[in-house]
């Protein structure tokens, strides 16, 4: 039997095609504006001395961690400056921090819906089977005719790569949260939003915010695939070694990634765990 | 039988209240009002019976005991009652308002306002200090913060937590965890306290006195307390009347007395056969009426007469209200006549013992081995109900108080010694 193949490709790029004619004009701008943003921002990072800027982010490290973070804060950021590396590490946090927080304002609340409604619950959660487990680099092709080349695109196929886990385990936190302190706010005549904030979010917090340090790790991963279309920074820089064959400098830029990835990852996961213990 | 409540308009009437776990109540309802058992109905239907046909009053400044082992449908009722369950058919009227017809808004004032609830498992908010979670209630329903910390301070101090304020429930033992959830439901002054097997969770002694320390909160502030327990004792120890429930029906209404001195059928019977009387029967039960009583008006020898007439050789006297003065001794009286005197006042003995309605038995026991007068039991207000002489309070020990049954055809007043 000859069945005539289902022409999925042809239908995604009229989709695509069609949403580009009549939107593009809109991303296009709203990319320019915000990659013109981007360096500034950029700037701002790169006009503060390394040396202050080190000594602030261990002054913090100290602070809220530990002395042992601080120092090793030091010393990692030491290194990169070392290498050279400093420019395009303020670019990649910069970034990241903005892939996050994007992905963070959209994943809280989505994933609050899905925690109360058990509608929304059984919509959103195979849709991010299916954003997590396509690979990465397919966001990468749409985002250029909406965003065109540079950073705009990444962050948003970033945004796409890093939303599900503060989405899923915003969820998970607050349907963990026991039952009978849910029985108890509701005897007490809580209203939806009063039980949510006096109850859910902040014994939810911690599991949140587990979400938020997941997905500063997805997005810090997907800065790099991101290099490919024209994200710059430390995964700018692991792109040309590969494109000229320099294993050297991939493992610099690479050893770049796992100091940021490392100084990000205690500072998150420490947020999530100090106001557990009580 | 007499009972110490003042029966009045009942301030919350349970009717006709079914709950069926399922898709299908109706169905289920129909077969419970044929009388077919909740496990055919399981088997026919799939349909889980919570509640059958349940009925019943609570009156104010009452604790309710609702007793049932587990799966008999207590915790089912009382969350029924606030509607953290919801009935499938029947009426909860709590001050003339109609419960189950309430929307969302209405049932979250309701809940707010009317009731504070009390769990096994103390359900405190972690993260939370004990002032924050005694200050819950409150912030729910939108009070100022300084009110809110005012009210929440003063329950604390209730509960005996002054000094604690600060500290985290985990930080507490279970005990104390509990006085925290007490708290919580006081400081919103509701018009019912619910308690859901509030004291299981604790340990022995701990609960003994968690026990009376409710029983004394409830003198003071006339809660209205609905406390479901599968404990028999301390249904008793707390009770002002228990509902004993089986298989989501009601099996007996009554107070404790009359659960143990007239059980209903044969489950309740064997529920309470191990139950030690001395300590559940009250002074109100072993007593018997004083018929013969006399009056300050009355002259020596009406009361000479009194006595002579009912075999008695002293008589209470009592005023128009039946207020207890003091006793008359025969032999006094008899004296009193031949020195020529004619009123009482002489030979009244005021300052005689006396005992409360409620004192339990146990107590009695160890007064009546030294007195060798009749013990007057008397109310609150000094008012005289009956009298207890050792004959009437081995008679009602023996008979598992089945004594005031028959007051009326009970001899009256009779020195035994």
């Amino acid at each position: 039997m000859n069945i005539p193949k289902f022409p999925l490709a042809r239908y995604i790029d009229n989709i695509l095609d069609y949403l580009t004619d009549h939107l593009a004009w809109f991303t296009k701008g709203a990319s320019e504006i915000m990659s013109t943003a981007m360096e500034y921002a950029v700037d701002a990072l790169l006009a503060v001395p390394s040396w202050l800027f080190i000594l602030v982010v261990a002054a913090i490290a100290y602070k809220v961690v530990g002395k042992r973070m601080a120092l090793g804060t030091m010393l990692g950021l030491f290194f990169l400056e070392n290498l050279h590396l400093w420019e395009p590490t303020m670019e990649t946090l910069v970034l990241v921090l903005i892939a996050t927080v994007v992905a963070v304002v959209i994943g809280i609340p989505l994933g609050i819906l899905a925690a109360i409604f058990d509608g929304a619950h059984r919509v959103i959660m195979p849709l991010l089977d299916f954003m997590q487990t396509m690979p990465a680099f397919v966001y990468l092709i749409p985002a250029i005719p909406f965003f065109g080349l540079g950073p705009v695109a990444a962050i948003f196929s970033t945004v796409i790569f890093a939303m599900p886990p503060a989405i899923r385990l915003t969820s998970l936190g607050i349907r963990q949260v026991p039952a009978d302190l849910v029985e108890a706010a509701d005897s007490y005549g809580c209203d939806r939003r009063q039980k949510l904030l006096k109850l859910q979010l902040p014994l939810a917090m911690p599991t949140i915010m587990a979400g938020v340090n997941q997905t500063i790790m997805l997005a810090l991963s997907m800065v790099v695939i991101a290099a490919m279309i024209g994200a710059g920074g430390l995964g700018g820089e692991v792109w040309k070694a590969i494109q000229r064959l320099h294993p050297g400098k991939g493992f610099e830029a690479g050893i770049g990634i796992v100091i940021i990835a490392m100084i990000l990852d205690r500072f998150t996961s420490k947020f999530g765990h100090s106001k557990t213990n009580d | 039988m007499d009972t110490s409540l003042e029966i009045t308009q009942p301030k919350m009437q349970v009717r006709n209240l079914y709950k069926v776990f399922g898709s299908a109540p109706d169905a289920a309802i129909e077969m419970l009002k044929r009388g077919v058992s909740k496990d055919e109905i399981l088997e026919k239907t799939k349909q889980s019976v919570g509640l059958a046909d349940v009925s019943f009053d609570v009156y104010d400044g009452e604790i309710l005991v609702i007793m049932g082992l587990s799966g008999s449908g207590k915790s089912t009722l009382v969350r029924c009652l606030n509607r953290l369950i919801e009935p499938s058919k029947g009426s909860i009227i709590i001050d003339d308002c109609e419960i189950t017809q309430l929307n969302t808004e209405g049932l979250r004032n309701l809940r707010r306002k009317k009731f504070g609830m009390i769990f096994q498992h103390f359900a405190l908010f972690p993260h939370r200090t004990v002032q924050q979670n005694a200050e819950f209630g409150l912030e729910v329903q939108g009070e100022d913060k300084e009110t809110r910390v005012e009210k929440a301070r003063e329950a604390l101090k209730q509960v005996g937590l002054e000094g604690w304020e600060d500290s985290y429930p985990s930080q507490l033992s279970g005990g104390m965890q509990q006085r925290v959830g007490l708290a919580r439901g006081l400081a919103v002054n509701p018009d019912i306290l619910l308690m859901d097997e509030a004291f299981s969770a604790l340990d022995p002694l701990i609960r003994r006195d968690m026990q009376h320390e409710l029983v004394e909160l409830q003198d003071r502030f006339k809660k209205t307390i609905i406390f479901i327990t599968h404990d028999l004792d301390e249904a008793l120890e707390i009770g002002d009347r228990i509902i004993l429930m089986k298989d989501g029906r009601i099996v007996q209404i009554g107070t404790p007395e009359e659960i143990l001195t007239q059980p209903a059928n044969d489950y309740v019977a064997r529920f309470i056969e191990n139950v030690d009387m001395t300590k559940v029967l009250t002074a109100s039960s072993v007593m018997t009426r004083s018929k013969t009583v006399a009056y300050p008006k009355d002259g020596l020898r009406t009361m000479l007469h009194k006595m002579r007439d009912a075999g008695i050789s002293s008589i209470f006297v009592v005023n128009r209200d039946k207020t207890l003065l003091g006793i008359v001794m025969a032999q006094d009286c008899n004296d009193a006549l031949k020195s020529g005197s004619k009123t009482i006042e002489d030979i009244l003995i005021r300052n005689i013992p006396t005992t409360g309605l409620d004192e339990p038995v146990t107590n009695l026991i160890a007064i009546m081995a030294e007195a060798n007068l009749p013990l007057p039991v008397v109310s609150e207000t000094g008012k005289l109900h009956g009298v207890i002489v050792r004959g009437s309070l081995l008679a009602g020990i023996a008979e598992g108080g089945l004594a005031p049954l028959e007051p009326l055809d009970s001899p009256s007043v009779e020195v035994v010694s």
